[in-house]
């Protein structure tokens, strides 16, 4: 039994202890947010946060998370109003919306260590997530946008 | 091109990637199954609209969302006869059934970009018809003669008047009154929602993570299967050991299916592990000799046959025997995978007298056509038995017209007798692909003494897509695929003698539809040739097109205004250099200049200024962020973009092999919309054919590297 908290909430559970983390959160915590994209760390598509930094959940085993905190989509906010996500609305970023949540908790996670990121920062923060829709222009915007809010 | 003109077969030669649509507002109900059940409100004067006595107007949307907007701007389009309030608007994704089944294409489906081509005029008579109702019923109510009403943001009022009355407290009345038979719609002058930057109705559900895509669903006890398949691409299971699968916690069955040997298990994780250690033997398959080299050079070979005439103007042959100048070039374009960000999936539960799927699809169509008429051809059942959710997209770019990821969870929930999630590994969807087709152009063109064309001449080798759709779309016509030869059998260049044959490369290989399909590698192809032209007539590549195109004035247009806002012909910094493309396709026409450099002997691209004119446009923003998309979803291709054989495998697997543009290789992009009043163009696919001639003209301005294959590489063999 592995136990640690998911968006404050404690939880535990059973699964194989090489199971990776984004399975976990979708298939047995009813967390389906967090999105598969490719399975090696590859596309950004399951980043999550691990006690405050951003992680690739299909590569982190269950048994890597006991005792730690973890943070989902899900959790970025309990009503969508965390400024990136009212910047992601606001520059209408996402198109087909698949890998949205991962590029919010790459930029959650980026505006927490730099809150005011040039664009050189942005694209060195975000360059593990793929937008196969082509964001990524807004994707800038909408992180200098919630940067400015929150300064 | 009009609405009228469209037909079944334009749905495919316009292509049937990413069409352009409506937006939907927070819930999709259907689309997870999850979602709670809405009760059906008093007024549905038709098959697209709902009107609650609250008020709330429910516009059922029969396009996929699959990133293009559509469930923004096909209500968008309701909403403006309507004369509704948007505020209240609600979006539903369609089921599967006869009434969606749009008579121009005789389908449902998404693709070609046509969501809002086809639609305009459904919805928009839907909306007005609605609105007559909803008049005759207030004016019944007042005892006054309906043209003493006016509507307005979701009301009924008496012109001149104070009183008023709200749709939903008409709903009722209005529902039992006749349809109109015939409606007169708004001059476009007097728009107040179409042609408006409106707000897409689904991006709340896409930042807070509850937007349900296909891998979302969930029915009650689903399991999850993954499918060994073919590592040689045509081969088939002869046989399989289960037992090591079966020992793997989690595992609950293994079961063969068309596509391979099903791992049927509690999760995913334990399906993967399952199919890791299964043991599968496989037939020897025909195409286990190949390779790309082999195809390259088979390609070439084909290049000397005549083919089958896709444009015969004038006579090439003879011009080109006494032109005062010849140019020659041989292209060549890889095969591509979609890569969607969602991996294939499907959920589906096959039980006793009726079938439910939940499909990331982009044809959901009945009529023995689509995900209801192959669920009911597999399980025997009508197809008044089969319910298709569709859900969120996670990406289509035409992939999602395929079912075989379908077929694979019909098949598995048939054998296990539950519901089951059929979910494809990465490595799955690069493989088993139906690719964008690999293609060789072969070119001659004759020049005069000064410099203007008088013939072009064109052999395309390439596979066909559409031999595979004949009963979708019909026979191909004399012969000839038109996906092969679109974007360049097609170019509006004035040249007095022009011929242009295709030759159908037949290689086994699974190839489809990909966002803008032929155009994808053919208008790569012409618009450098045209550009290698110019450069033998010592022309500047922009002047030699716009003089070419003094007959197209769409095309010439889109030039212009991407000439005008890029300062073509203005100096740049040192060391970089602008190239020109214009390709029109799905009824737009797009110019794209790419500003490019060269760094550590890599091509960078800083800028693009798009121009598009896609007719009258309904929601401007959401054209921008479709030409964002186009180009990016091009440059990727053009710089990355190479699926490749070796003894019948497919080398590449998934984002390490199979690179995709990221946000640091980003350039700006600008996107500037020609004003015009013509019927709607598509806008899904139309800007990603420019992009890569864009570029690889910009590389030989600044390199004098002429690159004719992609993905564009400096030094290439081919340059």
């Amino acid at each position: 039994m592995t136990t640690f908290t998911v968006n404050g909430k404690p939880v535990e559970s059973s699964s194989a202890p090489d199971t990776p983390l984004l399975w976990v959160l979708r298939e047995d915590l009813g967390l389906p947010g967090t999105k598969f994209g490719c399975g090696i760390g590859q596309c950004g598509a399951c980043t999550v946060h691990l006690d405050g930094a951003a992680v690739r959940s299909c590569q982190l085993p269950l048994a890597a998370v006991e005792g730690k905190g973890v943070v989902t989509i899900e959790g970025l906010s309990t009503d969508g109003s965390h400024p990136l996500q009212l910047a992601w609305i606001e520059e209408q970023v996402p198109q087909c919306g698949y890998c949205q949540s991962g590029q919010l908790m790459s930029a959650a996670a980026l505006l927490t260590a730099t809150p005011n990121p040039t664009d050189s920062e942005i694209d060195a923060a975000m360059t593990g997530n793929i937008c196969r829709c082509g964001t990524y222009q807004r994707i800038r915007k909408a992180i200098h946008r919630a940067a400015g809010g929150a300064a | 091109m009009s609405r009228a003109e469209l037909s079944r077969r334009d749905f495919v030669r316009a292509g049937i990637a990413a069409g352009a649509g409506l937006t939907i507002a927070i819930h999709l109900p259907g689309c997870s199954p999850r979602a709670p059940v809405v009760t059906g409100p008093p007024f549905e004067p038709n098959a697209w609209l709902k009107i609650g006595t609250d008020g709330v107007v429910t516009v059922v949307v029969d396009k996929s969302e699959m990133g293009q907007g559509v469930l923004t701007s096909l209500p968008q389009m309701i909403m403006e006869e309507l004369d509704g309030d948007w505020t209240t608007v609600r979006i539903e994704p369609a089921p599967a059934g006869p009434q969606f089944i749009n008579p121009a294409f005789g389908l449902q489906g998404t693709g070609g970009s046509t969501s809002v081509r086809l639609s305009m005029r459904p919805l928009r008579e839907a909306g007005a018809k609605a609105r007559a109702m909803l008049v005759a019923a207030a004016a019944q109510q007042w005892g006054i003669e309906p043209g003493a009403c006016s509507t307005e943001n979701g009301f009924v009022k008496e012109t001149g008047k104070r009183r008023k009355l709200g749709y939903g407290e008409l709903a009722t009345a209005a529902a039992a009154l006749p349809v109109p038979e015939s409606v007169t719609l708004k001059d476009p002058k007097d728009f107040k929602l179409i042609g408006t930057p409106a707000k897409r109705l689904d991006l709340k559900g896409k930042v807070t993570g509850t937007a349900g895509f296909g891998i979302d669903a969930h029915p009650e006890g689903v399991l999850v299967a993954v499918v060994a398949r073919a590592p040689v691409l045509g081969a088939t299971p002869t046989g399989f050991s289960a037992d090591p699968a079966l020992a793997v916690p989690g595992v609950k069955q293994v079961v063969q299916i068309g596509s391979g040997v099903a791992v049927v298990a509690t999760g995913y994780w334990a399906a993967v592990q399952g199919r890791q250690v299964l043991k599968v033997s496989w037939s020897k398959s025909p195409l286990a000799g190949l390779s790309s080299e082999g195809i390259a050079g088979r390609l070439r070979s084909l290049a000397g046959k005549p083919g089958v005439t896709a444009r015969h103007d004038g006579d090439a042959a003879a011009a080109l025997r006494t032109s005062a100048k010849r140019v020659e070039a041989t292209y060549e374009a890889p095969f591509l995978a979609h890569a969607c960000m969602e991996p294939m999936n499907c959920t589906a539960w096959v039980e006793g007298d009726k079938a439910t799927v939940w499909a990331p699809t982009q044809f959901q169509s009945g009529g023995g056509l689509g995900v209801q008429g192959i669920t009911a051809k597999l399980t025997g059942l009508p197809e008044t038995a089969v319910s298709v959710h569709t859900t969120f997209l996670g990406g289509g770019f035409g992939r999602r017209f395929e079912l075989d990821f379908v077929i694979d969870a019909v098949q598995t929930s048939q054998a296990v007798g539950g519901p089951v999630k059929v979910i494809w590994p990465r490595e799955d969807d690069i493989r088993h692909d139906f690719f964008r087709p690999v293609s060789l152009s072969k070119l001659s063109a004759g020049l005069d003494d000064d410099g203007k064309p008088v013939a072009w001449s064109q052999t395309v080798v390439t596979p066909s897509i559409m031999s595979r759709f004949t009963s979708v779309f019909g026979p191909l016509p004399k012969g000839l695929d038109g996906t092969a030869v679109e974007g360049t059998a097609d170019i509006a260049y004035a040249i007095p003698n022009i011929h242009c044959g295709w030759v159908d490369a037949d290689l086994g290989v699974p190839v489809g539809f990909w966002r803008s399909v032929g155009h994808s590698q053919n208008g790569f192809m012409a618009e450098c040739f045209i550009d290698e032209m110019a450069h033998a007539a010592g022309a500047d590549p922009y002047k030699y097109r716009r003089d070419l195109l003094a007959n197209a004035p769409r095309h010439r247009g889109a030039l212009e205004l991407a000439a005008t806002m890029s300062a073509w012909g203005t100096p740049l910094q040192a060391g970089r250099a602008r190239g020109i493309a214009v390709v029109s396709s799905f009824g737009s026409y797009v110019a794209e200049v790419a500003e490019v450099s060269v760094e550590n002997g890599r091509i960078r691209v800083h800028r693009v200024v798009c121009a598009v004119d896609c007719g009258m446009v309904v929601n401007p923003d959401i054209v921008a962020a479709q030409m964002e998309s186009a180009i990016v979803f091009g440059l990727t291709a053009a710089l990355h973009g190479r699926i490749t054989l070796d003894k019948g495998a497919v080398v590449q697997g998934n984002f390490d092999s199979y690179p995709m543009l990221r946000i640091n290789e980003m350039p700006v992009v600008e996107v500037h919309i020609v004003p015009s009043t013509e019927a709607p163009g598509g806008v899904g696919e139309p800007g990603t054919p420019p992009i890569a001639p864009a570029v690889a003209n910009a590389v030989f301005a600044l390199t004098g590297q002429r690159i004719r294959s992609l993905p564009l590489v400096l030094g290439s063999p081919a340059a």
